[in-house]
């Protein structure tokens, strides 16, 4: 089975390869917004007050690390869709190979492809704008950009193997992925002191919130039980939750 | 090598559900290539994808190489190669790749998936292409790769959907030679859909006649040409004579469907190389002459014809009738 992976990975990272623009495409979002974003930000947190520590850099870069991760992998179920109009699913499906495989193989590839970019992400917020961040704080900001990007890669492929539709698809993901995105408060941190009663009690519904939270504790240092106990729990848990259901939608005949 | 009983499959869809196979009784032997014959729709993929573990059947059930295709479908995919109908290579893939994936998901080691699929690619007319992306391939070249991957493992049964779609008449017999050299070499057992009768006629043992999901006749190409509508015979008279000669000929054995020109006879028995004998001798007691005969036998087409009330696609039946 590891073998099996390691071959699918292989397939579509050879894929990947051969045209590198997706390191550019992915990056140019996030990139913008520290570029046009980010001096703006640095102004209003320091005059601000009801900021959570940290300077702008803390807290908008790990934000933006959580937006690359949306729009990186939660698109992922595209490529599905592709291999399923052309047979290539099926193809490999008749074939003694795990279904898993074929799914985890995918997965993988999605998160080294997310982890590059969001590597290359921090060293220019590092470079440029004079990020402070301890290494050990990246290092565990990482392992949780791995996670939402094996959570969202899987959860698009679920979902686009049930929908089984190129138009009702990306449909669905963009009326998901704004207000999840809204909602984790990746560019103003969402907390009892920025935002109204009703917004911080509905971002509390929201994992992703609780997660951008401990990811931003890694960038100031703070390795408390405190500071990143809910959201490692609840990343762990949403992970544990979306590759069931992948694998179960995977394992169904006719996917 | 394949035994099915009542495999039935009914899809849900927007329109109502759709009965694509209805019962379907199958006993294939090793080594036997079986041509799989009906129109479009008739259910021939459905039946595929059931006995290649794609589908579960609604009803029914089948062994495919021993293995029982609800009970054990890896068992099954092991021993078996797929090609489907709209084949199943990735675009954006190198030919290269694909028969790795391919060779090593069916457990070969690398050296030995390069080896074969040198071997198939040479053999198949590809050779020379593995480092193009297969979206540069031709129609013709994509078909043949999508082959050799189905063949790649040397599987004891192979499940071919319409192979020679989209092949030039060089390649359809290149390939025709090629499934029957495996056959003779290896025992491979072929289970093939076609639309091409001359396929049908000239590759398969037996051939399934399938319509709307129930197999409605089953025999080697002879027997079914001989057994449905029977050999035509036509037989050109001296005018005047035509009444007799035709009550001659009606009262051959299995003669049937006789109709009379100007100074011909058509008819239709079940051999005509053997009712012609009698007819001629029997023509020559009453003294009629005698100017010319025809015989032809059937073409599958015909039997189709008589079977389904449906004639197949005429773009896709290139020198049959
Ligand atoms: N996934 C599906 N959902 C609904 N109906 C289906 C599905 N797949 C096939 N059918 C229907 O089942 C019937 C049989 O289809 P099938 O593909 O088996 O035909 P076929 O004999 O292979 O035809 P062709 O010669 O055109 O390839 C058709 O009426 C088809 O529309
Ligand atoms: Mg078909």
């Amino acid at each position: 089975m590891p073998r099996e992976i390691w071959l699918v990975f292989r397939r579509h990272m050879a894929v990947s390869l051969r045209n590198p623009a997706w390191v550019i495409v992915g990056l140019t979002q996030p990139i913008l917004y520290l570029v046009l974003f980010g001096p703006l930000m640095e102004r209003i947190v320091s005059s601000t007050p009801g900021f959570p520590q940290g300077d702008a850099w803390q807290i908008l870069t790990p934000g933006l690390l959580v937006q690359l991760s949306l729009f990186g992998s939660l698109f992922a179920g595209f490529s599905l869709l592709a291999d399923l109009t052309t047979g290539v699913l099926e193809r490999l499906r008749v074939t003694p190979a795990r279904r898993l495989s074929l799914l985890l193989g995918r997965v993988l590839h999605d998160t080294v492809q997310l982890l590059v970019q969001a590597v290359i992400l921090i060293l220019l917020a590092v470079v440029i704008f004079g990020l402070r961040a301890p290494l050990a704080g990246i290092a565990l900001c990482l392992t949780m950009v791995a996670l939402i990007g094996i959570t969202l890669s899987a959860a698009s492929y679920a979902l686009a193997l049930t929908l089984r539709s190129e138009e009702t698809f990306p449909a669905v993901l963009t009326s998901i992925s704004t207000p999840v995105l809204l909602l984790t408060g990746i560019l103003v941190p969402i907390t009892t002191n920025l935002a109204p009663h009703w917004l911080y009690t509905l971002s509390r519904l929201n994992p992703f919130a609780h997660v951008m939270e401990a990811q931003r504790a890694t960038f100031r240092g703070e390795y408390t039980v405190d500071a990143l106990l809910t959201g490692s729990v609840v990343l762990v848990a949403i992970t544990a939750l979306t590759i069931w259901w992948a694998t179960t939608t995977f394992h169904r005949e006719n996917a | 090598m394949i035994e099915a009983r009542g495999l039935a499959r009914t899809f849900r869809s927007r329109g109502g559900p759709v009965e694509a196979v209805r019962g379907v009784d199958l006993d294939v032997a090793p080594g036997e290539l079986v041509g799989f014959l009906g129109p479009n729709g008739a259910g021939k993929t459905t039946t595929l994808r059931l006995l290649t573990t794609l589908l579960r059947p609604t009803t029914g059930r089948a062994t495919v190489g021993g293995c029982d295709l609800l009970t054990d479908p890896v068992g099954v995919r092991r021993q078996i190669g797929y090609v489907a109908q709209g084949g199943g290579t990735a675009y954006e893939c190198r030919v290269r790749e694909e028969i790795e994936i391919q060779g090593r998901f069916y457990g070969l080691s690398k050296a030995d998936t390069v080896r074969r699929g040198a071997a198939l690619a040479s053999r198949l007319d590809i050779a020379g292409l593995e480092h193009r992306l297969v979206r540069t391939l031709s129609g013709g070249q994509r078909r043949r790769l999508d082959i050799a991957l189905g063949l790649i493992h040397a599987p004891a049964l192979v499940f071919l959907d319409e192979p020679t779609t989209g092949l030039d008449p060089q390649s359809r017999a290149n390939l025709w030679e090629h499934i029957r050299a495996l056959r003779a070499e290896h025992g491979l057992t072929v289970f093939l859909t076609t639309h091409y009768l001359d396929e049908a006629d000239a590759l398969c043992d037996r051939v399934l006649v399938i319509d709307n999901g129930t197999i409605v006749a089953t025999g080697t190409p002879d027997e079914l040409k001989s057994r449905i509508s029977g050999d035509s015979v036509s037989v050109e008279v001296a005018p005047g004579t035509v009444p007799d000669a035709a009550g001659i000929a009606g009262r051959l054995p299995g003669a049937h469907e006789v109709t009379t020109g100007e100074n011909t006879i058509r008819f239709r028995v079940p051999r005509g190389d053997t009712a012609l004998p009698e007819l001629l001798r029997a023509l020559h007691t009453h003294g009629i002459d005698l100017r010319s005969v025809q015989v032809h036998r059937p073409s599958l087409n015909d039997v189709f014809l008589t079977l389904t009330g449906r004639t197949l696609r005429d773009a896709e039946v290139p020198g049959a009738a």
